[in-house]
């Protein structure tokens, strides 16, 4: 193992975190933005991992099978939507979802 | 040696924003899968073997079989890939793109600020990891099963399709 920096690691973390939010904000099939959100919770764990390996706790890493296990099911909860949305409205863009509009 | 984390930093950075341009959804998740792996190896340079594993088992194992599956369900073809070139034009994503570079270059700012003494790093394995996750966090796993649970239960819930064949009787309640 070699030494990170921890500035470097939390850098990391905080510009895949940020490409995430660009890739929800901007993309409008629902596809995308399951995967965009997978983006920013696996950043949100690289930056508990970075801290753990700071301080030299294994708490980081506790943290990050955490989320992991946040991410498998919020993923399958969110892919049986998207089936739902598909198969009701025949599309994936997101602005269709507007029936609450009126 | 550091140059190992800036390669696979900089591997994660560039299929991460490729992820987010990409117009098909297969392409897409092929960079997904190289930036976790990227992110995997990371985490293996940095004395978290353990973790390093869950990425690539977990994340660009299961999670990614997954999204696949609903790509292949959702049969996506070519007119999408039309659909989103029309969606992905500088006008939508410039707003959000100055402001996430905004937060980046505060954040930045805040992290040159923070200069943590360098010392030596030890690696935590998977011994160290099961000690803390099932003492001090033995509620917390708990929870994650009780979650999974209710996962498994709502995506069943949503995902199974309603029922078209009635029984007659019940037809014939319909079309009155």
């Amino acid at each position: 193992m070699i030494y990170v920096p921890a500035n470097m690691g939390l850098l990391l973390a905080a510009i895949l975190f940020l490409l995430g939010l660009i890739g929800v904000l901007t993309r409008r099939n629902v596809l995308f933005i399951l995967m965009s959100l997978e983006i920013m919770l696996n950043a949100a764990g690289l930056a508990f991992v970075v801290a753990g390996a700071h301080w030299m706790q294994a708490d980081g890493q506790v943290m990050f099978i955490f989320i992991l296990t946040m991410a498998a099911a919020e993923v399958s909860v969110g892919l049986a939507l998207i089936l739902q949305m598909h198969r009701h409205h025949k599309t994936v863009d997101t602005n269709v979802l507007n029936l609450l509009k009126d | 040696m550091q140059i190992i984390f800036y390669i696979a930093a900089l591997v994660a950075i560039v299929s991460t924003a490729m992820v987010i341009t990409r117009k098909n959804a297969v392409h897409a998740l092929l960079y997904l899968i190289v930036s976790l792996l990227a992110v995997s190896v990371i985490f293996f340079v940095m004395g978290t073997p353990f973790v390093a594993a869950l990425e690539v088992i977990v994340y660009a194992g299961a999670i990614m079989i997954l999204i696949i599956f609903a790509i292949m369900m959702l049969n996506l073809g070519q007119a999408s890939e039309k659909r989103e070139k029309e969606w992905l034009k500088p006008r939508t994503w410039i707003g959000p793109g100055i402001l996430a570079a905004i937060l980046l270059a505060e954040l930045i700012y805040t992290l040159n600020s923070f200069s943590p003494p360098a010392h030596e790093q030890a690696i935590i394995d998977a011994k160290d990891v099961g000690m803390s996750l099932f003492s001090t966090y033995a509620l917390g796993v708990e929870l994650a099963a009780m979650m999974l649970m209710a996962g498994i239960v709502g995506a069943y819930h949503i995902g199974h399709e309603k029922q078209k064949e009635y029984h007659r009787y019940l037809q014939k309640e319909e079309e009155l």
